[in-house]
């Protein structure tokens, strides 16, 4: 293990935006909030806000964003410690709610609430149940599920299957959905609102991810309990009984990082042992928190009125003793060469779009890793976005499954597992024991792929599906 | 080595024989390649590594090298390339990141001979050079690109491409340093294989990933690139700038292009996604394949030349697990099937009519088309180019244009202005649209619009049964003589007007007791439709009645129906602005437009009890008091359907509107959403703002409404800081200003607010009406003289 004899012992000599929150919190100003009234229950709020404020692009970026709420909401706020990102999030979530597309402008958001209201989150669903209300058309909708028009209703069965096992859509449910008929869909109308429910749902484990709160009225209809309250923001004060043990993590992680570069060309391992790496993280995905909640919790949110067979819930893809649906070949079916094609192909733009978003969120980087300049995350990110997929059955061919485990400790992979997996579930603590040395906005940015690797993964088994039933 | 002598062996297209064949493979394909003597291929994919031979009638397995228990990843292979030189060496690219050579010389099973795990990421391609035996080179996801000694255990030299993923490599077929590497960005880079710090050149090809590229085997300056963005471009590299020469606009994303060898212009392409066919191009002509080959049930994955020179023979590997040869000879020709013959209507009507030059010369002589006047023919004539193996069609182009009276869409678009569809009692509404489509010399729609009023405006309560209609039969002569009078010149017009009066007099004849006799009839009646005379007779009385009435009504209303027609144009408008209204402002709103809204009812209110009594008391005998409206409507339906299919989707979509509730249900929600888009765009084609917007408004789809509420948002800017108001339309978050207050009250508009395109000062409707009635100037006092109209 690696000694942190480098270190001073100045508690904040993190980078620039932590520095300020550290010293205003030695002026006393330091107090345990639960971050109610901040924009996210995870992040104190004067690091949003500050952020915000630092950038000029952001704050340009965020009048632009123009919510329905009137101000910037709490999404966009949290979004924009990476502004760069946000640009292109928000030009892509502009174009599928209010540009020209295939689906009438309110169906649209009732899609969102579909989606959203799977995993419960009950932000999303207040904001377009907001938007459907300034469309002003089949209010009653909104009464619940029952009250929507066959069609979207008959939508509910790939929606619930892509929020909780995406691997399980076959071209049947899509040949069902457009076979001709008096509720069919066109495959444009289809593919925007695949593109709909895979965007929501994937929007949904950010919010929770990133702990986003209620809009208006705070805690009453929010998941989380605010008894997660540690005492750790994130940035070690000298108290931290975990400070050196963090630090010290850090170096291993920074330790591994370099040795896992160095050692590529003498690691020779055999092809059987990289398939078989692939599988032990597949099946070590299984163990990684889903134990402590076998108890189905019933949702009680205002949201439930949209979701019928509630039941329906996330299993693990690689099951013991189960026959296990065939791994998805990443180099079979490619966002880039196959996905791109079809989606742009059926709903026309919206395949830049996407292709855009995907790439800034996977290319995004600042060189540094706490307190470290100059830092190649390139490893890391790749190892957090192909740990998504491998819980999704999604292979790489070319990806060593090894680096998974050397670079993700057990906390953290609990935490992805729970955010990309059962988002509703993710609580402060488990947002809190990973990666404690680490800024929030580094942390926003695990979300952020996290996001986008479960919507591309989604994307690619519904696309995936519809290739099929077109050929 | 300097001068390459050029390896031909000559090859005469004699010596390789075959037909249009395939064979099926075990599983999908990624890549094939071909030996070149044009004996054997290889077909490479995930789970498939084999080499078939080629035989005049059939393809035979030669070898399987997928070998082992557990075959390994280096045998998925995303590429393989068979040398031109050596015909034992085979070197495949695998989706893990190896690059593996193949020995077919080597006794033992596996000849697997070398391999390379360098690249980090999936390789996408692999490229022997053409003359040089032991020279690979490689370009991976990694965005590098490596040359092989295959005498060496590594790689000799490495090229980074600086930008993302590499997705082909391809050495030039002339130039002995010389290789191009496309790229996902879209960027094509061109190499010395002598210098791998840095690319000779670069420049941007395509939007989005080049996924392919190839030299072209004769001219040395030519390379043809595919990318995601559907096009295939030719480049001619030997200027110092990369000029793009052809570009040929494909249907989806190109996946491997392929130069036709011996034929300087021709290349094949097969797409990625979704298009299953070859395609082959003449470049000169790129908007129309030359050859089009359609076998493949999946996506071509792999095309070859089968023999480098020889222009006749293609093979072809795809996901759907075949392997095909292609006989250029069995190729379909589009061109063939294209259709020479254009067709055009210009802005004012005219028409453009291009054909070929024979078929156009008959006709002139003929003088085939009485309506239009024909001006004058033009001829193109192309050059032609023997080389060029397309047919060649002259076409000739013709202009019509059409004289001012024979706007045939004249009616439709006085019809849409003049219909009303709203705001009074049915009735009136059909007698209006019949007076409306009998002035513009369209008896049949009036008629139907009259026999729609009888039969719906619910006489049901009145029990006096009217049993002697049969009597009137006896009648007959006056019926005739009217009738002739008063629907001359519909009679002659159209003859499409007996039908619908067959269908109008089955109803009728439907309320006799005598059913089953009396459908007899009908069928009769049906069936002989020229012969309607005697049917005609014996309906004609209610005709009568009505147009008797109606001729006398109309003339009595016709002023005061002109007034209707103008308020209620101007204002309903209004009523759609809907503001998400959380004030009392808009109440008030209300009010200010309620004098209008109301002085306009009051005057239909009292002229209702008239009309409709009238209406009754005329058409109570007609019905028997057991035959509610319901009972007309499978017949409206059929009607309606008749009006559609005959293109009239005008009167479909006014009966639908008018008879709202009555007939809604009866038609399903598709066919009536069909009407409605249909009818729309011919009114927003012929810029009937107004009229399609209330059509959409009184619809009762709600596909059709939610139209009103696209593009419907206006983005304000507050007038004090200049940024955009998002929230409210009135306050404005960041200065905390109301941005319009009424020059009036100085209170805040929050509904409506109406302001001088003057001087720009305004308020609520409401008071700058008041304030106007009684002053000239403007009431914010800044001397302007005002206007309100």
């Amino acid at each position: 293990m690696s000694v942190t004899a480098d270190f001073s012992p100045k508690p904040f000599h993190f980078c620039n935006i932590c520095q300020k929150v550290i010293r205003k919190k030695e002026k006393g100003v330091s107090v345990q909030r639960p971050f109610s009234s901040g924009p996210s229950a995870f992040i104190p709020e004067d690091e949003v806000v500050e952020a915000s404020q630092v950038d000029p692009q952001t704050e340009q970026l965020l009048a632009e964003a123009y919510s329905p709420s009137g101000c910037v909401d709490h999404l966009t706020q949290v979004m924009g410690l990476h502004p760069h990102y946000l640009e292109s999030f928000l030009r892509s979530q502009f174009y599928l709610l209010r540009m020209d597309g295939p689906l009438p402008l309110h169906c649209r958001h009732y899609i969102a609430i579909m989606a959203a209201a799977r995993h419960q989150c009950s932000f999303l669903v207040s904001l377009h149940v907001r938007e459907f209300y300034r469309m002003g058309v089949c209010l009653d909708w909104l009464k619940g599920l029952q009250y929507a028009p066959q069609r979207l209703r008959n939508l509910n069965e790939i929606n619930k299957i892509l929020a909780h096992r995406p691997w399980l859509i076959t071209k049947e449910h899509i040949q069902n959905l457009v076979k001709t008929g008096e509720h069919s869909w066109s495959l444009a109308e289809l593919v925007h609102a695949v593109v709909l429910l895979a965007h929501f749902h994937a929007l949904a484990s950010f919010v929770f991810g990133s702990g986003i709160n209620p809009q208006v009225d705070a805690q009453n209809a929010n998941a989380f309990q605010p008894v997660y309250i540690s005492n750790c923001y994130g940035c070690p004060s000298s108290t931290s009984p975990g400070a050196t043990d963090s630090v010290s993590e850090l170096e291993a992680l920074m330790d591994r990082m370099k040795r896992l570069q160095e050692d590529r060309e003498e690691d020779e391992a055999s092809q059987e042992e990289m398939a078989t790496r692939f599988e032990k993280e597949k099946k070590e995905s299984l163990l990684v928190g889903s134990g402590d909640f076998e108890d189905e919790v019933m949702p009680t949110s205002r949201g439930s009125r949209f979701v019928e067979d509630a039941t329906f819930g996330y299993q693990d893809f690689a099951r013991h003793g189960e026959d296990n649906p065939p791994t998805f070949r990443a180099q079979d079916y490619s966002w880039e060469d196959h996905g791109f094609s079809l989606v742009n192909r059926l709903y026309s733009d919206i395949g830049l779009l996407l292709d855009d978003k995907f790439r800034t969120a996977c290319d995004l980087t600042y060189y540094s890793l706490a307190s470290h300049e100059d830092v190649d995350t390139t490893m890391l990110r790749r190892a957090l976005f192909n740990y998504v997929h491998c819980m999704y059955g999604i292979r790489y061919d070319d990806y060593d499954y090894g680096e998974v485990n050397q670079l993700l400790e057990r906390s953290l992979k609990v935490y992805i597992k729970t955010v990309t997996c059962y988002p509703e579930r993710t609580t402060r603590r488990m947002y809190d024991s990973y990666w404690r040395q680490f800024h929030h906005s580094e942390k926003v940015h695990v979300n952020l792929l996290l996001m986008e690797a479960r919507m591309q993964a989604e994307l690619l088994y519904a696309l995936r599906a519809i290739t099929r039933y077109m050929t | 080595m300097e001068k390459m002598s050029r390896v031909t062996t000559a090859l005469g297209s004699s010596s390789i024989s075959g037909r249009t064949m395939f064979c099926h493979l075990d599983a999908p394909a990624n890549a094939i390649s071909v030996c070149r003597d044009a004996t054997q291929v290889v077909v490479a994919g995930r789970n498939i590594f084999k080499i078939y031979a080629l035989e005049e009638e059939q393809f035979v397995e030669k070898l399987n090298l997928r070998v082992g228990r557990k075959p390994s990843l280096n045998f998925s292979c995303a590429d393989v390339m068979w040398h031109q030189m050596e015909e034992n060496l085979l070197a495949t690219a695998a989706t893990n990141g190896a690059v593996v050579t193949w020995n077919l010389g080597k006794p033992s099973r596996n000849k697997q001979e070398q391999l390379f795990t360098e690249h980090k990421r999936t390789v996408n391609k692999v490229c022997f050079h053409p003359t040089e035996v032991y020279m690979l080179l490689s370009g991976s996801q990694d965005g590098y690109m490596k040359c092989f000694d295959l005498r060496k255990k590594e790689s000799v030299s490495t090229f980074s491409g600086q930008s993302e993923s590499v997705r082909d490599v391809q050495f030039s077929m002339k130039d002995y340093f010389t290789f191009a590497a496309s790229f996902e960005n879209g960027n094509v880079q061109l190499w010395d294989i002598r210098r791998p710090d840095r690319y000779e050149r670069m420049f941007t090809a395509h939007t989005g990933p080049v996924f392919c590229c190839d030299w072209h085997p004769d001219d040395r300056g030519w390379l043809a690139t595919g990318g995601r963005d559907k096009m295939v471009k030719v480049w001619d590299m030997t200027t110092n700038r990369a000029k793009e020469i052809f570009c040929v606009q494909t249907i989806a994303s190109v996946a491997r292009v392929k130069w036709r060898p011996e034929r300087k212009w021709h290349l094949a392409t097969c797409s990625m996604m979704v298009d299953h066919n070859i395609y082959v191009w003449d470049v000169r002509r790129p908007f129309i394949p030359f050859a089009t080959f359609e076998e493949h049930k999946d996506v071509t994955t792999g095309i070859v030349w089968r023999h480098q020179h020889d222009p006749h023979f293609l093979l072809s590997g795809s996901k759907d697990s075949t392997l095909y040869q292609h006989m250029f000879k069995d190729a379909s020709r589009p061109v063939d099937r294209a259709n020479p013959e254009g067709l055009c209507f210009g802005l004012f009507g005219d028409l453009a009519f291009a054909a070929k030059e024979s078929l156009i010369s008959g006709d002139a002589s003929r003088k085939p088309y009485p309506g239009g006047d024909r001006r004058y023919p033009i001829f193109f004539f192309k050059k032609p180019n023997p080389t060029e193996q397309f047919a060649h069609v002259s076409s000739a182009l013709s202009v019509f244009e059409s004289s001012v009276e024979s706007r045939h869409m004249d009616w439709l678009v006085k019809t849409a202005r003049l219909y009303l569809l709203s705001g009074k009692p049915f009735a009136e509404l059909c007698d209006h649209n019949a007076k409306v489509a009998k002035e513009l010399n369209r008896p049949q729609v009036s008629t139907t619009w009259t026999m729609l009023r009888i039969m719906f405006s619910d006489p049901a309560n009145l029990s006096t049964p009217g049993p002697n209609h049969i009597g009137k039969l006896g009648t007959l002569p006056l019926m005739n003589s009217f009738s002739m009078k008063e629907m001359g010149t519909g009679l002659v017009a159209e003859g499409r007007l007996e039908r619908s009066k067959g269908e109008s007099r089955q109803d009728n004849l439907h309320l006799e007791p005598g059913n089953s006799l009396i459908n007899s009839n009908n069928d009769e009646n049906e069936e002989t439709e020229g012969s309607e005379g005697q049917a005609e007779y014996m309906f004609g009385d209610a005709e009568l009645d009505d147009d008797d009435l109606y001729s006398m009504e109309h003339e009595n209303h016709a002023a005061e129906e002109q007034e209707y027609t103008l308020p209620q144009e101007a204002f309903p408008l209004r009523h759609e602005i809907m503001d998400n209204p959380s004030a009392p402002e808009h109440l008030q709103q209300d009010k200010a437009d309620s004098p209008h809204a109301s002085g306009n009812e009051a005057e239909v209110m009292c002229l209702t009890p008239i009309e409709s009594f009238s209406l009754i008391s005329i058409s109570q005998p007609l019905f028997s008091p057991h035959l509610p409206a319901q009972f007309f409507c499978p017949v409206v339906r059929e009607m309606l359907i008749h009006y559609a299919e005959q293109g009239d989707v005008q009167m479909a979509v006014s009966v639908l509107i008018v008879l709202g509730d009555r007939i809604r249900k009866e038609i399903d929600d598709l066919t009536q959403e069909h009407w409605y888009t249909s009818y729309i765009d011919l009114l927003q084609r012929l810029e009937l703002w107004n009229v399609s917007n209330e059509v959409i408004k009184l619809s009762t789809c709600s596909a059709i409404t939610c139209l009103n509420q696209t593009s419907t948002t206006l983005h304000v800017n507050c007038s004090n800081c200049k940024r955009p108001m998002s929230n409210r339309g009135w306050i404005c978050d960041r200065c905390h200003q109301c941005a319009s207050v009424c020059a009036v009250c100085h209170h805040v508009v929050k509904g409506l607010f109406v302001w001088c395109q003057g001087c720009s000062h305004g308020g609520h409707l409401e008071h700058v009406m008041n304030w106007l009635k009684s002053s000239s100037h403007c009431p914010a006092g800044c001397g302007h003289l005002c206007e309100y109209t």
